[in-house]
């Protein structure tokens, strides 16, 4: 998901301080996850072991671990900051923003994914656009994978010294030792395991601040009368009453740029076409659990919003100064003496006001846990993607199997290096950070275009697919940099001049997708389709889908789609 | 999984149960000598129920999962 990390800059006071239970709690969850990965070399073996873990997970554990990839813990602390900025709006990141898009990936495109037998989304691309197209999705993705690995590891340092006062070097050796550790010795099992593990710890670790806050503020009625009361004029507990029009919600944007850029580019792009995330599906033991596992995600996803939305929404209520006074959050740039604490300390702060010793520790393990989990995400799938789209095919081709299965372990160690070290360019240069995030989001919205043509449009060619991937991309760095130059431009990309930061990001995706998609089209039109026998596999009404046999309705995944898209709908009439 | 080893549900059993014990033990603690934690809404005693909460379930996931039932 588009991610929205703060920093925390300056080194101030700590936040809290562990008791040696707490110290207990987190050294317990250490060795867990490095006896996992020891536990499960054994089986990881073979590079279809090592990379795609035997295609033998459940759609539980698949389901799971495809969503735990994107929980990492500065999505946790960046959203529930942007809850207490923003309000409610934010929950459209995990309802509109990922729903709908993880229900297309299992009821649609999972088939194509997982019948083409593919081992990677730049590998389907080289499938049905050929080399050219792979090359550039699999060069994009790895560099800028790592790269963001390495800009969160920093980030997550950053925060472990203002929440604990550790040393920035001792955060980044100790987390990305483990991971390398067990991501090197079990691959993509281990890496699976643990994101299933680290799911329920950041459940286990979270739910009791949002359990507690409501009590606190006496129920979700009281909260929200509170809310009104304290910033009168702001509308923080609608979802779409206040997307009419740019200048009626605290966040900047219009409902369309919500629905088409947001509900469709962003979360499509990143739900269906980022290998980060697609990896964890390709691992499931049938097409029937590759389609079931992002339905099954889909629920746990709706539920992240109690754990991440909800306590941003109490931080307004019941966060008070010593003096009891009602305590006021501020951006980054505007800590001071009178306002200590920034959005993005929301998560801490209620979890330090809450939780004694032993769930301090188990918060905190939440919080590393999410900062794991995505790190693992992130190195297993720049390993795969290195080793199958990359070095097999340009460097060493027809080499033993167990050769890369050692170069898949080297990548992973090298992924975590190369991490390492960005995390320690970010903490020389710090504007780089924001350079990084968004250059991530360069290629997520073109992409789609690219896979969606190639999925449902038999008449795309290789040509259309390469050039209209290019040329999304380089629209996309183009908004970018027209708006860094001129921010006056910002009022043209987003449609409004009442249009804010957050505006932009989805515009840009949406007009970066209609880019790639139109280049696509022309230039397929001017090139000569493959014939319909090639697609085959490949191409929608080239394919004849495989017949599973009945199932009973409840092991059927368009029951559960439906039952999810009905959740999905009442929620935003709850919350509307 | 499929297969033998261990399951991954067992792994988790072993450390909700191990938290839900440490947890819940040192809930009980504070309720007995009185040396509650200086959090807000501390006369809930939060560590004891979650923590037993967690112990529940760990014991429930331990014991569902373990290596002996393959």
């Amino acid at each position: 998901m588009a991610l929205r990390l703060g920093m925390f800059v300056e080194a101030k006071q700590q936040l809290a301080h562990l008791s040696a239970l707490d110290v207990v709690v987190i050294a317990v969850y250490f060795a867990m996850v490095i006896w996992i990965g020891f536990y499960l070399k054994q089986k990881a073996n073979t590079s279809e072991e090592f990379f795609m873990a035997g295609r033998e997970m459940t759609a539980w554990i698949a389901g799971l671990s495809f969503v735990s990839a994107n929980l990492g813990s500065l999505e946790l602390m960046g959203w529930a900051g942007s809850a207490y900025q923003y309000g409610i709006l934010a929950a459209h990141w995990y309802w509109i923003g990922a729903i709908p898009a993880m229900l297309f990936l299992g009821l649609v495109m999972m088939p194509f994914y997982y019948v083409s037998k593919t081992h990677s989304v730049p590998g389907y691309l080289k499938l049905r656009f050929g080399e050219s197209s792979r090359v550039l999705a699999a060069v994009s993705f790895g560099f800028m994978t790592i790269l963001m690995s390495g800009v969160n590891m920093f980030a997550m340092a950053v925060v472990m010294k203002v929440v604990l006062g550790w040393d920035i070097t001792f955060s980044i050796l100790m987390s990305s030792l483990a991971v390398a550790v067990y991501v090197t010795l079990g691959g993509l099992r281990s890496a699976i395991f643990n994101e299933v593990l680290q799911f329920m710890l950041i459940w286990g670790g979270a739910l009791l601040v949002p359990i507690l806050g409501l009590i606190e503020a006496g129920g979700w009625t009281n909260l929200k009368a509170q809310i009104l009361t304290n910033y009168q004029g702001i509308d923080y507990t609608h979802m779409w009453r206040g997307l009419g029009h740019f200048s009626s919600n605290p966040m900047g944007v219009h409902w369309t740029g919500i629905v088409f850029g947001l509900g469709f580019v962003i979360s499509f792009g990143y739900w269906t076409t980022d290998f980060l995330v697609v990896q964890r599906v390709l691992a499931a033991d049938s097409l029937r659990s590759a389609q079931m596992a992002p339905i099954i995600g889909s629920f746990f996803k709706m539920a992240v919003p109690f754990i991440v939305i909800l306590p941003g929404l109490l931080a307004l209520v019941v966060l008070h100064n010593p003096d009891g006074t009602l305590m006021h959050l501020v951006g980054e740039n505007a800590v001071s003496a009178a306002n200590p604490h920034s959005y993005n300390e929301v998560l801490p702060l209620m979890l330090v006001r809450y939780c004694g010793p032993g769930l301090l520790g188990l918060g905190i393990t939440a919080l590393i846990a999410g900062f794991m989990s995505g790190m693992a995400g992130n190195v297993s799938a720049f390993s795969a993607v290195w080793t199958y789209d990359i070095y097999q095919p340009h460097i060493r081709k027809n080499a033993p199997d167990k050769h890369y299965v050692a170069v898949g372990r080297w990548a992973t160690i090298l992924g975590i290096v190369v991490s390492i070290g960005t995390a320690y360019l970010v903490m020389h240069a710090q504007g780089i950070m924001d350079y990084v995030q968004a250059l991530f989001t360069f290629f997520i919205a073109p992409l789609l275009g690219t896979i969606l043509l190639g999925m449902f449009w038999k008449r795309a060619t290789a040509a259309g697919g390469f050039w209209g991937l290019l040329a999304g991309t380089a629209t996309s760095i183009s908004l970018f940099v027209w708006v860094k130059l001129d921010h006056a431009a910002l009022s043209i990309v987003a449609l409004s001049p009442d249009a804010k930061d957050m505006a932009e990001n989805i515009y840009r995706a949406l007009w970066s997708w209609v880019v790639c998609v139109l280049v696509t089209i022309i230039v397929s039109y001017f090139g000569t389709a493959r014939p319909e026998a090639e697609l085959k596999g490949l191409v929608y009404g080239a394919t004849v889908l495989p017949n599973e046999g009945p199932v009973p309705l409840i092991k059927n995944h368009w029951f559960w789609a439906a039952i999810a898209v009905v959740i999905f709908f009442v929620l935003n009439l709850i919350f509307f | 999984m499929h297969g033998s080893g261990i399951s991954i549900w067992f792994f988790i059993g072993v450390l909700l149960a191990i938290y839900g014990f440490m947890i819940c033990g040192y809930g009980i603690y504070e309720m007995i000598t009185g040396q509650v934690a200086h959090v807000a809404l501390a006369y809930l005693h939060a560590p004891v129920w979650w923590g037993g909460i967690m112990l529940a379930l760990g014991a429930f996931y331990c014991l569902r999962f373990r290596p002996a039932k393959g």
